[in-house]
């Protein structure tokens, strides 16, 4: 439903998308008052991750970027789209190609099943129209990978058309809040991937291997819905949250299973758009949002300096931080695409038109695979602010780090603390640490059930609340131990001897009389201070609560 | 693999390009060096020689004769399998590991892999270094 209002808001010209996110206007110089919201959305996106960006001078025009994307996605399944081979990452060189795969007289594809649920699946939890008939085509080009000389896909009729993908990003103006925004989805279609080359440049020799040659890939088409590197970015992000929700596709950019090509232009606002470039081969999450930024700024500065944009295709060299030529589509590609003459069309049912006696093997019914999707990301995080009363920036990066919600179920799972606290230290803490040793949720030298223990202790005030990030500290440092232990070993139990507490509360109010005198004169942070140096004094082991009541009946006899 | 590389590529030619029929229409027959070169490109052969471009226009010819059957509101038949199942497959690993007979096929092996020269494709049209012994038995020439 929020998908669906979300899409009904951005269904206008492209560019009122920019406009809610005043993302990356900060920094920026003040910004004059006739000027719409519209446009300084359009301003920032050029330019937000653009340190040296400078102000806009006098009579200087604005620009307004576009990305599209097309994402490949490789399927999660036992075996190939049209072959009985395996697939498996890192296997050793052409030990999983069948005759089909090297494509050998005679052979025929036979689709595999598990595929075309995948993409289904894919297609629905993207809110796309499923294709009850889609089709085959060839699409002919000569690579040495590419055995056939052509790659089976889906051009004609898709399986699945017209989807939306809502995902959020950050307004780093105000503190890491979230805002919706939709990209609409053009098509997925289901394709063979190629197989991979290893380039020898020094014996001047291309060594093939066709192990992924025939896997099959879900290609998602995003429309030009974004307007700069992180847009694009968060949404890759969301779509690989799903994909791997659905089990369809493992998604580990990593391994290659999710790939990116970016289509990019830029335009005066009110002006047709520019021509795009194609950047290709985004392989990499971290340099996803920069390849596309670059490639922005690129354009602009090529288009200011009287040039003029070729549509080509580029690829982003990581080692430098820059888009390259990459100069192999000399006149335009064709492509020669015809149907593929040996699979006839791909039908699908829903549980109306499925016909009576069919062999439930043979038959996909939609409104089936509709009724077993499992959690969707989206609606995940709606259950984490709901039951937990989660910001919706915190159900967001309880998602986008591997394993983080996981971890963060186990504490709630063990633990009496509320899920106030749990947040709290599982997002700061915790997160913190991992961040600043550059581990990851699996890495982490600190259990869930350690940090459920920690907490409770904690929440049953048998610590205080900086004795419990120490013990958090030495957990780290030493994951061996139960919090318990380090807290006898430490002795960071709190004073439960009253006399003793009174004491060193008197002892506190004689040392620093300037501060009683400043209280006595009506500051009221003067208590503070005087809860902090017993807290201090009593080496953390205090509880403020109970130091402020004696503070306070001291002071007043 | 390279046998089947020369098939695909001659099959490409004979197989109705339109804008190419177009084009060749145009000149009376005759198939321009423009539209040899963009041939070339695609279908990775190389024509070499007068004699290889007059068969060309041949064979063009002889499938223009295609053109005066009136196929005015006939639907195009794609595929004489178009009103079957598509059979579905279970998704089951039934087949590969058959390394050593797959690379029997290759012209030349390193370790497990095949091994095909450097860069794009065809060095005359993607300015890579090959010697000419090198790209004969990767270049196909038209017959």
């Amino acid at each position: 439903m929020a998908a669906l209002m979300l899409r009904f808001c951005c269904a206008g010209r492209r560019w009122t998308l920019s406009c809610v996110d005043g993302a990356f206007r900060q920094g920026r110089g003040p910004l004059t008052g006739s000027m719409s919201s519209r446009i300084r959305g359009q301003r920032s996106v050029a330019q937000h991750s653009f340190t040296t960006a400078q102000k806009l001078k006098k009579g200087e025009r604005e620009w307004a970027a576009v990305v599209g994307l097309e994402i490949h996605a490789q399927i999660s399944s036992n075996s190939k789209l049209f072959s009985g081979s395996q697939v498996h990452f890192a296997a050793p060189p052409n030990s999983l190609v069948s005759f089909f795969d090297a494509s050998l007289p005679g052979t025929l594809p036979v689709l595999n099943r598990r595929c075309v649920e995948a993409a289904v699946m894919t297609g629905l939890a993207l809110n796309c129209h499923i294709n009850k008939k889609s089709l085959f085509d060839r699409k002919h080009y000569f690579y040495a990978d590419l055995p056939a000389g052509y790659q089976i896909t889906q051009q004609r009729l898709p399986i699945a058309v017209n989807g939306s993908l809502a995902y959020g990003v950050c307004i780093r103006s105000q503190h890491s809040q979230v805002a919706n925004k939709t990209v609409r989805i053009k098509q997925i279609q289901l394709e063979q991937d190629s197989g991979k080359s290893l380039h020898d440049d020094l014996r001047a020799q291309t060594l093939i291997d066709l192990n992924r040659a025939g896997v099959g890939l879900l290609e998602v088409v995003l429309e030009p819905d974004m307007s700069c590197g992180e847009e694009a970015a968060m949404a890759v992000r969301e779509l690989q949250l799903i994909l791997q929700a659905l089990g369809t596709s493992q998604a580990n950019m990593a391994e290659g299973q999710l790939r990116v090509d970016a289509n990019i232009s830029v335009h005066h606002p009110g002006e047709p758009w520019g021509i795009r470039t194609e950047v290709k081969n985004l392989n990499s999450a971290k340099f996803l949002a920069k390849a596309i930024d670059y490639e922005i700024q690129r354009q602009i500065n090529e288009l200011e300096s009287g040039g003029e944009i070729l549509n080509e295709t580029r690829s982003f060299d990581y080692k430098l931080g820059c888009t390259v030529s990459m100069r192999d589509k000399e006149g335009k590609q064709d492509y020669r695409f015809m149907p593929e003459p040996n699979l006839p069309p791909l039908l699908l049912f829903d549980s109306e038109s499925l016909p009576a006696g069919a062999d439930p093997q043979q038959v996909i019914n939609i409104d089936q695979l509709r009724e077993h999707l499992p959690e969707l990301p989206s609606q995940t995080r709606e259950k984490l602010m709901l039951q937990y009363g989660l910001r919706p920036e915190y159900s967001f990066t309880l998602l986008n780090e591997v394993g983080l919600l996981e971890f963060f179920h186990n504490v709630m799972k063990d633990t009496k603390a509320k899920p106030h606290t749990v947040t709290n230290w599982v997002l700061n803490r915790f997160l913190g640490s991992l961040k600043q040793h550059s581990l990851a949720v699996s890495e982490s030298p600190v259990t869930p059930s350690a940090l459920a223990e920690l907490l409770d202790l904690l929440d049953g005030r048998a610590i205080s609340s900086s004795a419990a990030k120490q013990v958090f500290q030495l957990l780290w440092r030493s994951p061996g131990k139960t919090p318990a232990q380090i807290v006898s070993e430490q002795k960071l139990e709190l004073l439960q001897d009253r006399e003793a507490l009174e004491q060193l509360c008197r002892a506190t109010l004689e040392g620093h009389a300037h501060v009683v005198m400043d209280l006595k004169k009506g500051n009221p942070r003067a208590i503070n201070k005087l809860i902090g140096l017993v807290c201090k004094a009593a080496l953390n082991r205090a509880d403020p609560t109970l130091i402020k009541e004696i503070l306070e009946r001291q002071l007043s006899s | 693999m390279w046998a089947r590389v020369a098939r695909l590529g001659r099959w490409a030619l004979v197989g109705g390009h339109r804008a190419f029929a177009t084009e060749v229409c145009r000149g009376g027959g005759r198939v321009t060096a423009e539209v040899i070169a963009h041939l070339e490109r695609l279908a990775l052969v190389d024509f070499g020689s007068r004699e290889a471009v007059a068969r060309l226009e041949k064979a063009i010819a002889f499938a223009e004769r295609l053109h005066a059957v009136d196929t005015e509101r006939v639907e195009p038949l794609e595929s004489v399998l178009e009103d079957r199942c598509l059979y579905l497959r279970p998704d089951n690993v039934v087949e590969g590991n058959c390394v050593e007979e797959i690379l029997q096929n290759s012209h030349r092996v390193v370790e497990e892999y095949f091994v095909a020269p450097p860069g794009m494709c065809c060095a005359k049209y993607f300015n890579s270094e090959l010697r000419p012994e090198e790209e004969s038995w990767w270049c196909v020439k038209a017959l």
